[in-house]
């Protein structure tokens, strides 16, 4: 076994560490407390070639493995969730069903503009009524005269809103047959398609300063060729994403399990109470370990995950126990570092406060920590 | 314009220092390497500069193959090529001398090199590259642009700057302030940088003029003592009874 990262893999990971470090870390907080989506730091992801990591080079990616992308969301959340918000559901959910399932025209038209950083993509899958259970998708679209014509809605979607996004990958329900089982199929829709609109949603105790949307198909009429993959995949191609989508969720749970790390671990070295810095108490310290242990299992469990979906092998159940791990031990390291910062911890003036909320989304978006552990078990039976 | 970088690959800011061999080796184990910083703003500028017109950058290492991944950063960053010496990095002269024998037939424009490495602080390669070469040495530079063949330099001196020109070609050593910021690496850089020629030369032979006898490390700082401000009476008392001072 070799568990040496390449040295391409670390230079990657000491660029985007140093990226963040200078470009996001000064702003972080003020974006947290205004709700304020940056354009400015989503370009700068783009300059720095974070979007598109794992395309190939003729659609404008990077040409890397899973794993280097891996470490880039994982460093960006180290510093902020947000911008790893936006990194990882435009790398993920936005730009992968495009790249796996589009057609050659597709790719061409829209993969190229999303991976400079200056346009955006979002995956409409979640419905006010359609959360764990996908299948309960009611946005509808019927075909005529070459044309669909979608109606319905769609919540809770990351990119959806800003004067950045293209467009979207939306789940409907073509048809239903005489025993009531939906057909479903993805369709693309482009900002500015009449009866299209996305609508910021606010008040988010976390991710503020990502983009989140209402997304609004009001009998929106779109091209037959803006079909995705064919009729009746579209519940395999999003439950597809949501495989790869898995892993860059669970690097955001280690990623923020890390700086939280690191912050409680700085602070408990400068902090004294009863003459001595809080780190000699071995109380402190304790914790401390059990923090560092459970982000080490996080980072082997996500890696690993991460080769095997690089050496082409079954990875679903793997990147489902990473995103269950990597989100609960979030929580946990999080809820430990807040308390090792005592009262300050409570403060927004501490960089932990907004870890702290951040966290809550991960054992809830793309999955719940439940519907992971219904994944899991669903492989070991098989 | 052709610009040669010479950058050294020193241990990190934070790195822990301690010494092997009978505290004449430093000890590399667990240490991360990195481009000596003055260095990497140097190579920023020189980057800037030939975007700005044209030219090719070079960098040139004098180190064993250690050496090699902060040299393949420095090609990330936009290096053109790469060269290395292939012999571990001795006294200021040695390394001059190897840096020397490399450019001597290369006309390269401009030859940079850091005001010091942070690791050993000779400050003394960039104006031996100069000398041996027989081209002007122009120390601590916090600021270059070039108009034709002319370098505008800036140089910071005590109390303020000078301002000098100086016709290619010239050793400039970095100092901060030449670039704001060290460049970052972009994934594209990164994934080109692997493609880019990294060639390694042999040393020429060269006797050390300097020997290492043995390295020392500093004293640990004593544990600070505080003291109320009206406490005056235990101030004098351990001043006279403890420090010995009074």
């Amino acid at each position: 076994m070799d568990f040496e990262l390449s040295e391409d893999q670390k230079l990657i990971r000491n660029s985007v560490r140093d990226f963040a470090e200078r470009e996001i870390r000064p702003l972080a907080a003020e974006l947290d407390e205004k709700q304020q989506f940056s354009e400015d730091l989503t370009r700068k992801m783009g300059e720095m070639g974070l979007f598109g990591m794992y395309l190939p080079e003729q659609y404008g990616g990077q040409g890397l493995d899973t794993l280097s992308y891996i470490i880039a969301v994982e460093e960006i959340a180290r510093i902020d969730s947000s911008q790893a918000a936006t990194l990882a559901a435009h790398n993920s959910l936005g730009i992968g069903p495009l790249y796996y399932y589009g057609t050659e025209e597709q790719k061409m038209k829209y993969l190229p503009q999303l991976c400079t950083g200056e346009k955006l993509w979002a995956f409409g899958l979640t419905e006010p009524d359609a959360g764990s259970d996908s299948r309960g998708t009611k946005t509808k679209a019927i075909l005529k005269d070459g044309e669909w014509t979608i109606s319905g809605s769609k919540i809770f979607i990351t990119n959806g809103a800003s004067k950045m996004s293209l467009g979207s990958t939306v789940q409907t329900v073509t048809a239903i047959d005489e025993k009531g089982r939906k057909e479903f199929t993805t369709i693309i829709v482009e900002n500015g398609t009449e009866g299209y609109k996305g609508v910021p949603m606010h008040n988010k105790m976390m991710w503020r300063a990502s983009d989140t949307a209402e997304l609004y198909f009001d009998d929106c009429k779109v091209p037959e060729a803006n079909l995705l993959g064919k009729v009746g995949d579209g519940s395999k191609i999003m439950l597809s994403t949501l495989d790869n989508g898995r892993l860059s969720i669970a690097a955001m749970g280690l990623g923020l399990a890390q700086g939280a790390f690191e912050l409680a671990l700085k602070y408990s070295q400068e902090r004294k109470q009863f003459g001595k810095t809080i780190y000699s108490f071995q109380n402190t310290g304790f914790k401390l370990a059990d923090m560092a242990t459970k982000i080490e299992l996080a980072r082997n469990l996500l890696y690993k995950a991460c080769w095997l979906k690089d050496n082409k092998k079954p990875f679903a159940k793997e990147a489902a126990m990473s995103k269950l791990y990597c989100s609960e031990i979030a929580k946990e390291v999080a809820d430990d570092a807040v308390q090792i910062h005592g009262g300050y911890g409570l403060m927004k003036d501490y960089e932990i406060e907004r870890f702290y909320r951040d966290q809550r989304l991960l054992q809830i978006g793309e999955g719940t920590s439940e519907i992971q552990r219904l994944v899991i078990a669903r492989y070991i039976v098989e | 314009m052709k610009i040669l970088v010479c950058i050294s690959n020193v241990p990190d800011t934070t790195a822990k220092i301690s010494f092997v061999e009978d505290n004449k080796v430093y000890n590399k184990n667990n240490v991360q390497f990195i481009i000596s910083p003055y260095e990497e703003l140097a190579l920023t500028r020189a980057l800037e500069l030939k975007e700005a017109a044209s030219g090719t950058i070079t960098v040139l290492t004098v180190g064993l193959q250690d050496a090699e991944p902060t040299m393949r950063k420095a090609l990330a960053m936009g290096a053109d090529d790469a060269i290395r010496v292939n012999t571990e990095a001795k006294d200021a002269m040695f390394v001059a001398k190897q840096i020397a024998e490399v450019a001597k037939n290369k006309n390269y424009d401009i030859i940079f090199t850091g005001k010091e490495s942070i690791d050993y602080n000779g400050s003394q390669v960039g104006e031996m590259v100069a000398e041996l070469l027989d081209i002007p040495s122009i120390t601590s530079v916090s600021g270059i642009d070039v108009e034709g063949t002319t370098g505008k330099i800036q140089r910071e001196i005590d109390g303020g700057y000078e301002q000098i020109e100086c016709e290619f070609p010239f050793v400039g050593s970095g100092q901060k302030g030449i670039a704001p910021e060290p460049r970052i690496p972009a994934m594209r850089g990164i994934m080109m940088a692997r493609k880019k020629p990294l060639n390694i030369v042999e040393p020429v032979e060269f006797t050390d003029l300097t020997q290492v006898i043995t390295h020392t490390l500093p004293e640990a700082k004593s544990a600070c003592t505080m003291i109320e401000p009206d406490n005056v009476g235990e101030l004098v008392r351990l001043l006279h009874e403890e420090a010995k001072a009074i």
